[in-house]
């Protein structure tokens, strides 16, 4: 039978935050790019909550941004309200996050790929990838058709046979009524790719004029808006911002769930995907926490063009009249109307272990995945892996070195080396308490991070990539002027100091060291400083960093060289550990399972004990020296 | 490959078995830490890593601070000419045991850490001072001694240490979990008022912690050997089995009288081995009051024993109290001692193998029968005969000393970070650090602690 049979050098599977990162890169890298989707109507959907950041989230789309990636761009462009969370604490953990118009974002976000040269977008449904001695050699469609390729991206997301479940009715669709796809993962189970089955859920979405406002409290954007990009200047961003409201539950919305729990598929049994358990429905809340009297509920905005509302904190799977039942006793939604009732989805993904770091399958050549696929959740969690899945199969392609971030380097770096080498047994999310070194792995210094990176893979532009270097420049002269001017303990001075509620000076000091006292920082010291030079408002906050948290920011530098010893340490995917005799039984087992590129991999994977890593770096050592010697002979 | 620098130390020689001690230090700092505490000729501090030095024996004292430790030979040797290719030290003194852990205890104080199971093996191999050959004969070595020292470690801290270091370990995750929480969710969770509060449960903790190091300083967590209690009915032998164990061709290194006159204790040392042996009062089952005391007692020591050893009298048919013992003693590493073999016999060894699992061995407490075998049996069943255990336990206890150390510096760096304001997020770093040291020494790690407490304690956004 004859069928369409095309040539490109890369196919992505999916076209939602993952298939978009990964799609972009391979083609603005120059090659030969075509990206499937079951709806060309709903490319980079939001189809659950209407924001993208949030605590660590935050972090991941602004060094995604500072690599060269798109999401970052595409909210600057799309945001209805921005707020930096967690201003109150370190600066570690402060954390941008944006309300989007999801149409926009998603309008936005067409707009971006069809305009980019070498890349095409296909409707059609992706049924079978083709693989020849452990190789990919393209995908087929549904349809029949064959696309060649050197590599292929796999980001499904949520769609593999996806079933959406409220009380009992169950849809064989995948988010919002889209259409499932229902034969890739038998394909993929042919060639041998072990497969999870994992749940989420999102809530209800109600009409505005159906809700009393006046009965909740209003949240306010941020009067000074920081854009997501490194390449947006905040002066093109400002704009009017809508506000979200807070309301919570209570007692009688607790009873009804209460009263409810056998008619939810989630207790019933008739759900048996995985769950995340940082994001659970309202009645896993309910059940796991029952001395809590209420839970907050969030009221966002789904976009400017719609009056539909979301309401964050109300996840559920319950019948519908439930639903309703519950979302009425809230405050202020006594009279709501749904307009799209809550559900949990389930749906196929993958066991992560199976992964190279590059995000490369271990058994199947030229096979990337990233995204949901890969057993995480979240759109920025899905965007970072399609953007290094993405830049990882352009690699291959045009023979170039792979590219890795380790856990000192990004969030980004944490979030794969968490999937590549845990066990992951739910949704995976990223959280600030999950990197080491996070003190170094600010939301503020992605750029002088990756930037250089992101230049080096070629996603960067030299323009950019000057303005980093240049910002770099300015930074460490103004902390060398800082550390080298004093200032003696005159009146003006101890006036100052004294205002500030700060213990006035006995002898001179560096302005530094008074930068660094709790209760001053560097912008309230312009007023001793009549030298200082004109810095951007982001460059004053890095010397501000610098100079203030030094110590801190010292010994992490410490523990991270400690880090990097082991990280360095590299190991061959194709080794037997079984051929160490000293390795305990478990730790063959799971080394074999995992194979580590590096000893510092190993080292995470558990039941491989600090004995086995020191026998494996004997049993390297070792070889080195066996190996060189060969080499003489 | 210079990677492993940091300054370990180990008692280089058998603990006990010569009145000579070694004190191994190797690292980068092996010369200034030994430099420290080592004064040439009793009287100054000298630079020990010059050329002259190099290969040399000096004579001197080791002070910790003002009090004079012992007289010694100290043996300096500059990488990479030494066991370990690192700068190392070697502390030579005569004062026997106590002295040289003395030595070994200083150096820690002064900055080395105790060193890990094998680790100096492994360093000299990674330096390159061992034939290529010897690589899998280092590989078993540190294997073997880490098993070794984990289950010494395992069965030093049954007791109430483990419990206690696991309750701090608790309390210390809930503290970072907490905070995490607040940080991943801030919507939902508050840190207001949040540091006072930590600063109370960190001043407990950390009142805990100290005790924790006190008593590890008195020596009283770790007892070192193997806590082994005699069991049995009234009159079954059990204290002539004591008498012989103990007996005078055999050392008695501490003989501390029980707090009743119902448990004593004494330390026996046999080829190598130490046991803290406890008789124990009969255990039968009684109206009067005091003996109904002791017999308590002597299942509460059962209980936390390592070794059970079981005394029959073979004389006598079992009767029920037998029965009781035998099921107090089914999830326990015991061994039954068939005695009185020089009697006649009621009891055989195969009723005896009928009814439990364990090793049974005829003996005769009297003649001094079967004494030999149950020597061999405990050695094999603890230590494979293999590795001088005391050595171990000492060397762990010193671990545990210096991650209790640690721990408590992490926690005072916390505090500290209290009183500067410091936001909530710089607390984790060193909350985090001492989870980990105290973790080490119940030989647990961090793995995903943190996030599962996080989802199982607090009820998180969306």
């Amino acid at each position: 039978m004859p069928c369409l049979d095309e040539i490109y050098d890369v196919v992505v599977v999916g076209a939602g935050h993952a298939g978009c990162e990964a799609a972009l890169a391979c083609a603005r890298l120059g090659l030969e790019t075509i990206m499937f989707t079951v709806s060309i109507d709903s490319i980079a959907l939001m189809p659950c909550n209407p924001n993208i950041g949030g605590s660590s989230k935050g972090h991941l789309v602004r060094e995604l941004d500072a690599l060269g990636g798109e999401m970052g761009k595409n909210i600057d462009k799309t945001f209805i309200q921005s707020k930096m969370l967690n201003e109150s604490k370190g600066p570690a953990v402060h954390s941008l996050r944006a309300q989007a118009d999801k149409q926009d974002y998603t309008r936005e976000m067409r707009r971006t790929l069809e305009n980019t040269d070498h890349l095409m977008l296909r409707q059609a449904e992706v049924s079978e990838i083709v693989v020849e001695d452990g190789k990919i050699r393209g995908v087929k469609t549904f349809s029949g058709a064959v696309y060649r390729s050197k590599a292929v991206v796999l980001a499904t997301g949520t769609y593999l046979n996806a079933r959406c479940i409220y009380g009992d009715v169950s849809n064989a669709t995948g988010p919002n009524g889209l259409q499932a796809a229902n034969h890739l993962t038998d394909s993929l189970k042919a060639n041998g790719v072990e497969m999870f089955r994992f749940k989420t859920g999102t809530p209800a979405r109600v009409d505005k004029r159906s809700i009393d406002f006046s009965k909740m409290e209003e949240q306010f954007g941020d009067r000074r808006v920081v854009p997501f990009s490194f390449s947006t200047d905040p002066e093109t961003i400002r704009k009017d911002q809508v506000s979200c409201w807070l309301t919570y539950t209570n007692e009688r919305t607790h009873d009804i769930i209460r009263a409810n729990l056998d008619r939810s598929p989630l207790f019933s049994g008739a759900i048996e995907g995985t769950g995340p358990r940082y994001c659970p429905s309202i009645e896993d809340k309910v059940v796991k926490f029952p001395d809590k009297e209420r839970h907050q509920v969030f009221i966002e905005p789904e976009g400017l063009y719609t009056n539909e509302m979301y309401l964050g904190g109300m996840s559920s799977s319950l019948p519908e009249d439930v639903q309703y039942a519950m979302y009425r006793t809230v405050v202020g939604l006594e009279h709501v109307k749904i307009v799209r009732n809550a559900y949990a989805i389930e749906y196929d993904c993958i066991n992560s272990r199976q992964l190279k770091p590059t995000l490369e399958f271990k058994d199947i050549e030229g096979l990337f995945s990233g995204g949901q696929f890969n057993g995480s959740s979240g759109y920025e969690e899905a965007a970072v892996q399609g953007f290094m899945a993405g830049v990882n199969a352009a690699m291959k392609v045009m023979g170039r070195e792979p590219f890795v971030l380790d856990r000192s380097q990004a969030y980004i770096g944490v979030l794969i080396d968490d999937l590549v080498t845990k066990e992951n047994h739910e949704p995976y999310r990223m959280m600030t308490s999950r990197a080491e070194y996070r003190l170094l792995l600010r939301q503020d210094n992605a750029d002088l991070r990756l930037r250089e990176i992101g230049h080096q893979i070629g996603l960067v532009s030299d323009e950019e990539f000057d303005r980093t270097l240049q910002k770099k420049k300015d930074i460490e002269a103004e902390v060398d002027r800082l550390e080298h001017s004093n200032i003696g303990a005159n009146g003006k001075v101890q006036e100052f100091l004294e205002r500030h509620g700060s213990t006035p000076l006995k002898t001179g000091a560096t302005l530094a060291e008074l930068v660094r006292r709790p209760e001053l920082n560097y912008e309230m010291l312009a007023e001793l400083d009549d030298k200082r030079p004109e810095l951007s408002s982001d460059t004053a906050e890095q010397v501000n960093i610098n100079i203030k948290y030094e110590g801190y920011i010292r010994r992490q530098k410490q523990q991270v060289a400690q880090f990097k010893k082991l990280e360095s340490k590299r190991l061959d995917d194709d080794f037997d550990y079984s051929t160490v005799k000293s390795l305990r039984r478990e730790a063959v087992q799971k080394l074999n399972l995992y194979k580590p590129i590096s000893i510092g991999q190993a080292s995470r994977i558990s039941g491989v004990s600090p004995a086995d890593i020191s026998v494996l770096l004997v049993y390297l050592e070792q070889r080195r020296h066996g190996g060189r010697r060969e080499e003489n002979d | 490959m210079g990677n492993y620098t940091d300054t370990i130390a180990a008692i280089a020689t058998a603990v006990g078995s010569s009145g000579i001690g070694i004190v191994r230090v190797s690292g980068q700092e092996a010369f200034s830490v030994a430099g420290k505490i080592f004064l040439k000729g009793g009287k100054q501090n000298c630079d020990l890593g010059t050329e002259e030095n190099d290969h040399r024996v000096l004579y001197g004292h080791i002070y910790d601070g003002d009090e004079m430790v012992d007289e010694v030979l100290v043996l300096v040797m500059r990488g990479p000419h030494s066991y370990t290719g690192e700068d190392t030290v070697e502390i030579d003194c005569h004062g026997g045991v106590l002295v040289t852990r003395r030595i070994l205890e200083t150096v820690i104080k002064y900055g080395a850490r105790p060193a890990e199971p094998g680790e100096f093996s492994k360093r000299a191999f990674l330096n390159g001072r061992m034939d290529l050959s010897q690589a899998e004969a280092v590989m078993d070595v540190i294997q073997a001694k880490n098993q070794y020292a984990l289950k010494s470690s395992m069965s030093q801290l049954k007791g109430k240490m483990s419990k206690c270091v696991k309750n701090l370990r608790e309390r210390i995750l809930y503290e970072m979990a907490y905070i995490e929480s607040a940080l991943d969710d801030p919507e939902h969770i508050s840190l207001e008022g949040y540091p006072l509060r930590l600063k109370g449960t960190l001043e407990s903790v950390m009142d805990e912690v100290r005790g924790l190091l006190n008593s590890a300083d008195r020596g009283r967590v770790m007892t070192e050997g193997v806590r082994t209690v005699i069991l049995g009915k009234p009159n079954a032998g059990k204290s002539s089995l004591l008498n012989v164990l103990a007996g005078e061709e055999r050392a008695i290194v501490t003989d501390i009288a029980g707090t009743t006159r119902d448990i004593l204790e004494e330390h026996i040392r046999m080829e190598g081995i130490s046991l803290n042996v406890v008789d124990t009062a009969g255990i039968r089952e009684t109206g009067d009051l005091v003996e109904q005391i002791g017999v308590l007692r002597a299942k509460d020591a059962a209980r936390d024993a390592d070794l059970i050893i079981y005394v029959v009298d073979g004389s006598v048919p079992l009767d029920e109290n037998d029965e009781n013992i035998i099921s107090m003693i089914e999830e326990q590493e015991a061994v039954v001692l068939l005695n009185k073999s020089d009697l006649e016999r009621t009891v055989t060894v195969e009723e005896l193998r009928r009814r439990t699992d364990k090793r049974v061995i005829e003996i005769s407490a009297k003649e001094e029968l079967g004494i030999e075998e149950l020597e061999k049996t405990v050695k094999d069943m603890f230590y494979g005969g293999e590795i001088d255990f005391n050595d171990q336990v000492y060397i762990t206890n010193e671990r545990h000393k210096s991650a209790l150390t640690e721990a408590l510096r992490s926690l005072k760096m916390v505090m500290e970070s209290i009183d500067l304001r410091m936001p909530e997020d710089f607390y984790s770093i060193d909350l985090m650090n001492a989870y980990e040291c105290l973790g080490s020494i119940v030989g647990e790690s961090v793995g995903d602690d943190l996030v599962n407490e996080i989802f199982g304690k607090f009820c998180m956004g969306k």
